[in-house]
């Protein structure tokens, strides 16, 4: 186990369950429609949960769910449709593409990559908007993801913490 | 099809593939709903996918708002009461003068048999949270097509003109702020009368008059209201001010910046106005005579070549 993941090397995460992947996904949407005081400081919380299980669970959660979600954002927010479907189905890419290598680093390490992932989501959508003739609205746009990726480290142990809880300890059990 | 994997590894298409379907299918998306306008049936289903999402998070905000209320000291309350008060006798005598200009008005239009102007609607609606696209001006307000709002209504707070409302849905609206880049009202200056149209400036939060010749006849601090010629702004509503005019010879037009009059960025409650107006119809377009000019032309060269000669 020694080239094992540093961050969870220790214990052995339990299977994910489907539930809470739906669960956070519904409440990272929850947090995205509160109504937000000024908007260029908050993260998007949905690209960030949504990068976290593409990068843990590339099997479950991949492009078409970026997709889905990436449509209801769009219709939530008003925006042109299919703005944040294109950024979400190019970040759910790059984040299982780069899933395999993501693991490996420490959680600050992660958060770096993910930044990255972050910054290219918004940017995409960023040249959709400049594309479709909208007005650049200045380099605040870029706070918000890096905000996301400072929180990173905190959204990674909480949307975990449902997989480290043991199911069921068997102090008599031998192995 | 004897080399595909057997099902136990099949994992369906490749990422590739898959990331090719779906950036195809937002990308037709988009070029339907931002070039021909097609995709609102689908938005219209999708937001009651949504609107649960949304009427949740905009709950803790109400009931802080709720609570804080029941909290407000006696003495705040009694301030607020006698400024009102104020506020209304001021407000009063212009409505008494209001109204008897508005009968005399009606007099003269009924004598001059021009047709008689509607009374407008006026449906307060209380802003719910701002828009969270960066590169919009929008606001959205709590009421939608079932309170009877309607696609295209101008908004407006006590102060003056704030938008016009560029979406409905079922329980709320959306509203386009007059500092929208892509937002434009047709304006007239209250002292001389000269018409222009104001447009948004974007971030700055002002408005800018396009078009205008340098020389025009505008000064700092002209009162602009609404001028009524496009039938979807009711004529008189003030707009903006004059803040700053730039004279450059080397320009054809004159930069005008507008101080917006109405709370445009701030406030949280307005008043949709409704009504029916009547629209005058368009005039028909004088049929041009295609033949007629060239030939003239053709004739006047002949003389020049004549002349030549």
């Amino acid at each position: 186990m020694q080239l094992g993941n540093p961050s969870s090397s220790q214990t052995i995460l339990l299977p994910v369950r489907v539930g809470t992947i739906l669960g956070s996904l519904a409440l990272a949407l929850l947090f995205n429609f509160l109504p937000w005081h000024n908007i260029a400081l908050v993260p998007d919380f949905v690209a960030l949960v949504l990068a976290f299980w593409c990068v843990r669970q590339p099997r479950l959660v991949g492009l078409g769910a970026g997709w889905l979600l990436g449509l209801l954002i769009d219709v939530g927010n008003g925006v042109l449709l299919g703005q944040h479907a294109l950024a979400y189905s190019l970040l759910a890419f790059a984040a299982i593409a780069l899933s395999r290598r993501i693991l490996w680093f420490p959680l600050w390490g992660q958060a770096l990559h993910v930044g990255a992932l972050l910054l290219f989501a918004q940017g995409v959508s960023a040249l959709v908007r400049l594309a479709a003739g909208a007005e650049f609205p200045g380099w605040s746009i870029a706070v918000g993801p890096l905000i996301g990726a400072v929180l990173w480290p905190v959204v990674s142990l909480l949307l975990l913490l449902p997989q480290r809880l043991p199911a069921s300890v068997d102090e008599t059990r031998a192995i | 099809m004897e080399h595909t994997p057997p099902p136990f590894f099949n994992r369906g298409p490749a990422p590739l593939v898959r990331l090719a379907f779906f950036a195809t299918l937002s990308l037709a998306l988009l070029v339907l709903d931002a070039r021909f306008r097609y995709a609102e049936s689908l938005r219209s289903v999708l937001v009651y996918a949504v609107y649960p999402l949304q009427a949740l998070a905009t709950l803790p905000a109400a009931l802080s708002d709720r609570v804080s209320g029941y909290f407000v000291s006696q003495s705040q309350l009694r301030e607020e009461n006698i400024q009102l008060r104020a506020k209304l006798l001021g407000a009063s005598q212009t409505a008494q003068r209001y109204e008897a200009a508005l009968a005399e008005n009606g007099q003269l239009r009924r004598l001059t048999g021009a047709a008689e102007r509607l009374p407008l609607k006026a449906m307060p609606a209380e802003i719910l949270y701002n828009g969270r696209d960066p590169y919009a001006r929008k606001v959205v307000i709590d009421r939608g097509s079932q309170g009877g709002v309607n696609a295209g209504s101008p908004v407006v707070d006590e102060n003056g003109v704030v938008g016009q409302v560029t979406r409905v849905h079922a329980l709320s609206s959306e509203v386009t702020l007059l500092t929208d880049k892509e937002q434009a009202i047709p304006v007239q200056v209250v002292r001389n009368g000269l018409r222009a149209v104001a447009f948004g400036a974007g971030s700055s939060g002002m408005l800018e008059l396009r078009f205008m010749a340098a020389n025009a006849e505008i000064q700092n601090g002209d009162k602009l209201v609404t001028s009524g010629i496009d039938g979807t702004y009711p004529p008189g509503l003030p707009v903006a001010t004059v803040a700053r005019i730039e004279r450059d010879a080397a320009y054809a037009f004159a930069r005008i910046v507008c101080q917006p009059a109405g709370g445009v960025e701030s406030g949280s409650y307005v008043l949709v106005l409704g009504g029916e107006q009547k629209r005058v119809a368009y005039p028909e377009e004088a049929s041009p005579e295609p033949d007629k000019r060239p030939a003239k032309i053709r004739k006047a060269r002949r003389k020049d070549a004549d002349a030549a000669r």
